[in-house]
């Protein structure tokens, strides 16, 4: 008896396939009109994108910037400078913050009672106030408040005053600390903001992946004499990481867009960078997609090397 | 060259129809909307249907647009908007405030979201232009120059005592880029601390993290009077720039613009033709009475159609100055000797006083 034919609409292959391409072709007509209503919007307004103005000398300062600029650079290199700026908050940033949240996650499973109750009051106080509220306390209220000149906090090799934080034998130049490697008290208190918020989520990261780990594992590390930073170290943290990383990598994420918040405490980033471009050229349009460009790159190049990691903990079969 | 309706009907492509349909909408929509002897202003019948008047103020600036202990909104820029709503629809008292900072005030003018932006903002080249931020600037109510401000403790005496040292300064404004280029002028090197309101701004600087703050003279003598020890910050004799500060609107509406325009000058006009809050109805009975003051009588709206053509009523000259008084008036109150700023007249006299203020003919 010859197999019955399969109508085309029960094809099992085919229909799918048709569904697929029906929905592409419904996004692609969407956006098309949409690009379409764009282009004809902004021609209309005579705001069509264009890009000559990038060249133009930018003439305004920056006041710290680990890229060289002077103000009769191009705004390019303004952005530029601006987007290094955001880079060095974020990757400094990105470290301090998994440091101090990994050890506020561990915290939670200490033996130590005092410990515990200090890493929950941490979290809960921190994760429940606004981070912008955060920057401003840490920016006017913590860091302005140092003293200034001789009256500087003085440390071996460390001095903290006013303006910044001055590493590496400073010296006081005219009632003004020079040394070697410094931090402006606005990258500080930008970088203390965002690293104590951000913490306070890695740590609960890390306290869900902890507890994710089995308690046999526990009891069979302790019954075979490790020690508890042993246990920690290589029976329980090993394994709590398969769980962690997927949840660090948008606590990663947040922290890198958190950091145009910069402004709040006078940092110099991109988005600062950004907002006087944009007040001076008028060129909303093109600057915003520039930021938006620039914040979805970093995220993305994050996400992608965070998917790397996460590969790499992954429970391999054998 | 002709062709038939329905062959251009079909060279329309489905997007064209659909912007066809919109714009057929929003003609019905405001076409209900239009009178007042054939001016075409969308944004003047939008304010008399809302029955008030959105205006962007800065809001945190003594002298300019400050909100007092009772709540009510005083300054020069509050004043000009009360006189715009007193000429519109009557009543001064009908404004909706909004403070704005810096970098989000166009964006509010352009969208639509403020009708007024009176928020001592500097005319430019850049801002006035369709190219760059499309505004229409009416006429400059302080004349103004950029300005720095430093504890007298510093001992800072002038620009070049700046140099390598930080100064605070509002993002977003003319005053980021004037400091800039004087500094570069003048070859220091200098650290901007940039903040995105002034209130930041001044708090650091009074935080003690810069060495000197900058911005238009006036906002510093403003920002100064309400400083914990006025007495102990000076302004420097150096003026960076011009700063001529005008409320604005959008190009979108030439009509409104106008009538934003000459309310402004009639404030300037009352001035010179010494009408002031408390002899205008004096000066109304004169006009009325007497037929040979011809000029009187056109200003305030007894005879000729001055009015009508700007789309506002015939005696919106009487209602403004009746809100708010004269320029003069305007400034002594707010900004004058007698209050806390106590600024000189200087460049914001009369034309014929030595003065920049000079309103066009009422004719």
């Amino acid at each position: 008896m010859p197999a019955a034919v399969t109508p085309w609409w029960r094809n099992r292959r085919l229909i799918p396939w048709l569904a697929q391409a029906a929905a592409g072709l419904v996004l692609l007509v969407l956006v098309a009109f949409l690009l379409g209503n764009l282009v004809r919007n902004l021609t209309a307004a005579g705001l069509l994108l264009s890009w000559g103005w990038i060249d133009n000398p930018a003439g305004f300062d920056i006041a710290e910037t680990l890229l060289p600029f002077q103000a009769d650079m191009p705004y390019w290199r303004a952005l530029l400078a601006g987007l290094v700026n955001t880079l060095r908050v974020v990757v400094v940033g990105l470290v301090g913050a998994t440091l101090l949240g990994t050890l506020v996650g561990v915290a939670a499973f200490s033996s130590n009672g005092l410990l515990r109750r200090l890493a929950r009051i941490y979290v809960e106080v921190i994760r429940n106030i606004p981070l912008l509220l955060q920057l401003v306390f840490w920016y006017f209220v913590v860091f302005l408040a140092l003293p200034g000149g001789s009256a500087a906090i003085q440390l071996p090799g460390v001095v903290l005053a006013k303006s910044g934080l001055y590493l590496g034998s400073p010296e006081l130049v005219n009632g003004q600390w020079q040394a070697p490697l410094r931090f402006t008290v606005e990258f500080s208190a930008l970088l203390t903001g965002l690293v104590v918020y951000t913490a306070a989520f890695i740590a609960e990261v890390v306290r869900g992946g902890v507890a994710a780990v089995p308690r046999g594992q526990w009891e069979a590390a302790r019954s075979l004499g490790f020690s508890h930073l042993q246990m920690l170290q290589r029976i329980v943290l090993p394994q709590a990481l398969r769980v962690i990383v997927p949840g660090l990598n948008s606590q990663y994420i947040s922290l890198a867009k958190n950091s145009s918040l910069a402004v709040a405490c006078g940092y110099t980033d991109l988005y600062s960078v950004a907002e006087t471009t944009l007040n001076q050229t008028g060129r909303a349009v093109e600057v915003v997609l520039i930021l938006l460009g620039s914040y979805l790159l970093i995220n993305l190049v994050i996400s992608a090397l965070m998917n790397g990691l996460n590969a790499l903990v992954q429970l391999r079969e054998r | 060259m002709y062709r038939p309706l329905r062959q251009r009907l079909m060279d329309l492509s489905p997007l064209d129809l659909r912007l066809a349909g919109a714009l057929v909408a929003m003609a019905a929509l405001s076409g209900c909307a239009s009178d007042g002897g054939g001016v075409q202003s969308q944004k003047l019948a939008a304010i008399q249907s809302r029955g008030s008047l959105v205006c962007g103020v800065e809001g945190k600036l003594p002298g300019f647009s400050f909100v007092e202990s009772s709540g009510a909104y005083s300054g020069l820029d509050v004043d000009v908007c009360k006189a715009v709503a007193a000429a519109v629809l009557g009543d001064p008292a009908k404004v909706q405030y909004r403070d704005l900072n810096s970098s989000e005030r166009f964006a509010a003018l352009a969208s639509g979201e403020v009708d007024l932006l009176s928020r001592n903002t500097t005319a430019t080249l850049s801002r006035d232009a369709a190219g760059g931020n499309g505004l229409s600037f009416a006429p400059t109510v302080f004349y103004d120059g950029q300005g720095v401000m430093a504890p007298k403790a510093s001992g800072i005496q002038g620009l070049k005592d700046l140099a390598g040292k930080p100064i605070c300064v509002e993002t977003g404004t003319t005053t980021e880029l004037n400091l800039a280029d004087r500094m570069r002028e003048i070859k220091a090197p200098y650290t901007p601390l940039k903040f995105q309101t002034s209130d930041q701004t001044y708090a650091a600087y009074l935080q003690g993290r810069c060495e000197a703050v900058t911005s238009d003279r006036s906002q510093l003598a403003g920002k100064r009077s309400s400083f914990p020890d006025p007495g102990a910050h000076n302004l420097l004799p150096d003026v960076l720039s011009k700063e001529p500060l005008a409320p604005a609107t959008t190009n979108a509406d030439p009509a409104w613009s106008d009538a934003v325009r000459w309310v402004v000058f009639a404030l300037m006009q009352a001035e010179e033709s010494g009408i002031t809050q408390a002899n205008i109805d004096a000066k109304l009975a004169e006009a009325k009475a007497n037929t040979n003051l011809a000029d009187l009588r056109r200003f305030l709206g007894v005879e000729g159609d001055f009015g009508k053509h700007l789309g506002l009523p015939a005696d919106f000259v009487v209602k403004a100055v009746k809100a708010v008084g004269n320029y003069g008036e305007i400034f002594a109150r707010n900004v004058g000797t007698g209050s806390p700023l106590k600024l000189e007249r200087e460049l914001n006299r009369q034309w014929n006083q030595g003065g920049l203020l000079y309103s066009p003919p009422f004719r």
